[in-house]
């Protein structure tokens, strides 16, 4: 067992399932998109409460992975500039494209939506050639 | 409307769990997951591909729905594949790639690190309105 849950394929699967269920039941019940970018820019939007209680479920998730030693492992954060930079594109994209890794990558593929099908196959590769450029170029 | 209420948060309670769980939670992983050129780690991709095996079936069951079960309607959602989409996703693209941040995971590790996290999502506020401004979207 403790290999199966060291095992970053499995964590991603079962992480990746309880991913699925809940964005397909969130739109099955509530009718609405599970994206995240969308609640961050327009928390204060009809339905005020679903888009506040969204993100606090996801913060409440964070806190108690947070409190049960989950993320002692994650020791590397970019410093703050770079976080800043990396944070005005993700926002810029995202509200621009209307939507993100949630949004377009989950549901949208998940619904055969050919607009997510195309923003997921272009962020991805830009992510990738980004990372070669750094790499590359020593950024 | 209080239905509604719980349930967005339970159902974000679980999204978020999946997020830790997988792995997308640290940017390392991200980082890794798109270094395809160098030592790349492919485990990733399991969480989109589990995730949408998932969800597919349900979204296929919610079209056969005349509303969502606890709501009025479904959304109209947008379909045109237009110069927005595109242009985003190539920036949305580069943020990501810079840092290994996607919204969702952002909020997820808040708790870790704060300060971080809230110039990121400061961060990302301002671009959105800039988007906003300049694209008049």
């Amino acid at each position: 067992m403790t290999h199966l849950f060291n095992n970053p394929y499995f964590l991603a699967s079962i992480g990746g399932g309880l991913i699925g269920i809940s964005a397909g039941l969130y739109y099955l019940f509530l009718g609405r998109i599970f994206g995240i970018s969308g609640f961050i820019f327009s928390l204060f939007e009809k339905p005020v409460f679903i888009r506040i209680f969204s993100i606090l479920g996801l913060l409440s998730a964070g806190l108690i992975l947070n409190l049960i030693g989950a993320f002692n492992e994650i020791n590397q954060i970019s410093p703050l500039p770079i976080l800043a930079l990396a944070g005005f594109l993700v926002g810029y994209g995202s509200k621009l494209g209307n939507g993100c890794t949630s949004g377009h990558g989950i549901c949208g593929i998940s619904r055969f939506s050919k607009r997510s099908i195309v923003s997921v196959i272009i962020f991805i590769s830009s992510a990738i050639i980004t990372l070669l450029l750094k790499s590359r170029l020593g950024f | 409307m209080l239905k509604s209420t719980i349930l967005s948060f339970l159902l974000s309670l679980i999204f978020g769990f999946g997020l830790g769980i997988s792995g997308m939670t640290n940017p390392k992983n991200v980082l890794g997951f798109l270094d395809v050129f160098g030592n790349w780690k492919p485990a990733l991709i399991f969480v989109m591909g589990a995730g949408i095996l998932i969800a597919t079936p349900i979204f296929m069951f919610a079209k056969t729905k005349s509303k969502p079960i606890l709501q009025n309607d479904f959304p109209i959602l947008p379909e045109k594949i237009d110069f927005n989409l595109i242009f985003g996703a190539i920036i949305f693209g580069i943020g990501w790639g810079i840092a290994g941040i996607c919204p969702g995971p952002a909020i997820v590790i808040l708790p870790k690190f704060p300060i971080e996290i809230l110039v990121f999502i400061g961060a990302m506020i301002i671009g959105g309105s800039a988007a906003k401004l300049i694209h008049r979207t």
